[in-house]
Order: structure tokens, then C-alpha cells, then sequence
């Protein structure tokens, strides 16, 4: 993948392909985080939009300081936040509490009575990577928030859980939280699709 | 004497292994659970399915955008772009 600071030197150089290609890598990302602030996908997307308006705006002033895309999603969330206040949004940054595997697969004692069998041999055979990705995609966008976006910021994107903690202006203890009962619930989506919908 | 834990229940297990990956468990939370780990076959199905759930979720490429969001998009970088000319 074509680093992002690379994209940045031929955007300002006026390269229309390579704003494409960094909007197409960011998009996605915004509108999920926005939408923990927003009430609706629409407004999302306005977030989102006028985020690329402040970057193009603002890049020449970016001084690389930080990683452009700390940079870009920390215009979004301020962007998103300004228009929660205006909304009289409260954000619910708390997890839910369901317990991270069905209870039903566990027997009084606490063991397992329908234990996991690891993906790989689920998989095995039956589905390429593209396959799988497709449902891990889909997993993570049937999420709810805050979990959609603090697993994407966490392990799609791959920033630490201080600097999401940080972005999203909650305590790393729980990002931990909201991001333990996200991926259960990844994990559980990917078990019953690689199952073949049984559970 | 100091008294040993009691052994954890893999329905609890579970629940620590988010943070046992993010490497935020205490030391004897984590003792704790590498211990049952090793007597427990399942559990560690679990933990390689969390594990391959993490790295999974890293590959995941972003969608194609909207034609429609992207069209808009250029314009607004080619409105800018002329703007600085």
C-alpha cells in the first residue's frame, strides 16, 4: 500500500488520483466515527465531507507532526462532537453488558459444553481469504456503537488503545471495555457465518 | 501461607482474553489465565479465534466508495485546486 505521506506530497501537487485514493482509504472510517456523535448516517457523511474540506484547506499548514491519519480523524471527531453539542446528543461511550460468548454453551459449572473449534479449520477448504475478510467486514459493520468504532479505530486501523482513548476523549479502561465486547461479537458473527448460519 | 486463587471457569476465561491479548491484565490475572490455558484445550480454541478475529479485522480493506460521494468529493478537490492557481 502507497504510504499516506507520499499521497499527500501529490495531492498538493494538485493529483486528483491520489486525493482519490487516500478518500477511498479514509472514508469508511470517518463516517463510522462520526456516527458515535451524530444521530443519523446522513449527518455522518456532512461530517465526513466537511472534513476533506478541511484538509484540503489545511494540508499545507500539516506539518507531520502527527500521523495524517490522527491528524484527519481528529478533525472529524472535534467536527462530530460540535454538532453533538448542537444536537443535544450525549454520547454513550459505555459497553453494553452481555456476556462475550452465548451462555448457552456453557454448562452449570461454567465449562465448556459446546466448545469453539479454531477458524482455520472452519475455514479449511471452504472459503478463500476474500471470503472471509467479506464477513469480517460485515461483522464489524453490524456492530453497534461505540463498538463499531472503537474496534475499527483499534483493529482496522491499528491506532493504540491510548491513542483511541485519547481521539474519542475516554478512558483507555474503557476503550478496553468497549472494545472486549466488540470483538466478541466479531468473533461470534464470524463462528455462525463459518458455520453455515448454524449456531 | 498465602492462599492460591481458586481455578478459573472458562466462562470466565473468556472474558480476560481481550485483555490478556491487549496486555492489560494484572500479573496474577494473567498467571491465572495462562494456567487454565494450559489445561484447557477449548479456551485455547478461543483465544486463536479472538487472536485470528484481531488480525482478521487488520486486513480488512475499506469498501468501495459511493460513485456519487466520490464524485462530489472531486469536485470539491478540483474547486480547491483551482482556487490555489
Amino acid at each position: 500500500m502507497v504510504d499516506d505521506a507520499l499521497l499527500l506530497d501529490k495531492m498538493l501537487g494538485g493529483d486528483q488520483a491520489a486525493f482519490v485514493e487516500i478518500v477511498t482509504r479514509y472514508q469508511g472510517v470517518l463516517v463510522r466515527v462520526a456516527r458515535l456523535y451524530v444521530g443519523s448516517d446522513a449527518t455522518a457523511e456532512d461530517v465526513a465531507q466537511e472534513t476533506w474540506i478541511a484538509v484540503l484547506k489545511g494540508l499545507e499548514r500539516f506539518e507531520g507532526r502527527s500521523s495524517f491519519k490522527t491528524w484527519l480523524l481528529r478533525i472529524c471527531t472535534n467536527r462530530a462532537r460540535s454538532i453533538a453539542v448542537r444536537e443535544h446528543r450525549t454520547v454513550l461511550t459505555f459497553a453494553d453488558d452481555d456476556a462475550s460468548v452465548d451462555p448457552s454453551r456453557f454448562n452449570d459449572a461454567g465449562m465448556w459444553s459446546e466448545p469453539p473449534v479454531p477458524f482455520t479449520e472452519l475455514v479449511e477448504g471452504r472459503l478463500d481469504r476474500a471470503e472471509v475478510l467479506a464477513l469480517v467486514r460485515a461483522a464489524i459493520e453490524a456492530l453497534a456503537q461505540p463498538a463499531q468504532a472503537v474496534v475499527t479505530l483499534r483493529d482496522v486501523e491499528g491506532l493504540s488503545t491510548a491513542e483511541v482513548a485519547d481521539l474519542l476523549e475516554i478512558s483507555e479502561a474503557n476503550v478496553r471495555v468497549i472494545l472486549h465486547r466488540g470483538r466478541a461479537k466479531v468473533r461470534a458473527s464470524i463462528e455462525v457465518s463459518l458455520k453455515g448460519g448454524a449456531k | 501461607m498465602r492462599l492460591k486463587p481458586a481455578p478459573l471457569a472458562c466462562q470466565q476465561a473468556v472474558e480476560l482474553i481481550s485483555d490478556y491479548l491487549e496486555g492489560s491484565l494484572s500479573r496474577s490475572e494473567r498467571r491465572r489465565l495462562e494456567r487454565h490455558l494450559r489445561a484447557c484445550d477449548a479456551c485455547t480454541a478461543y483465544l486463536e479465534q479472538v487472536r485470528a478475529t484481531i488480525e482478521l479485522s487488520g486486513e480488512v480493506t475499506p469498501e468501495d466508495l459511493d460513485p456519487e460521494v466520490l464524485e462530489g468529493l472531486t469536485d470539491l478537490f478540483e474547486q480547491y485546486r483551482s482556487s490555489d492557481d
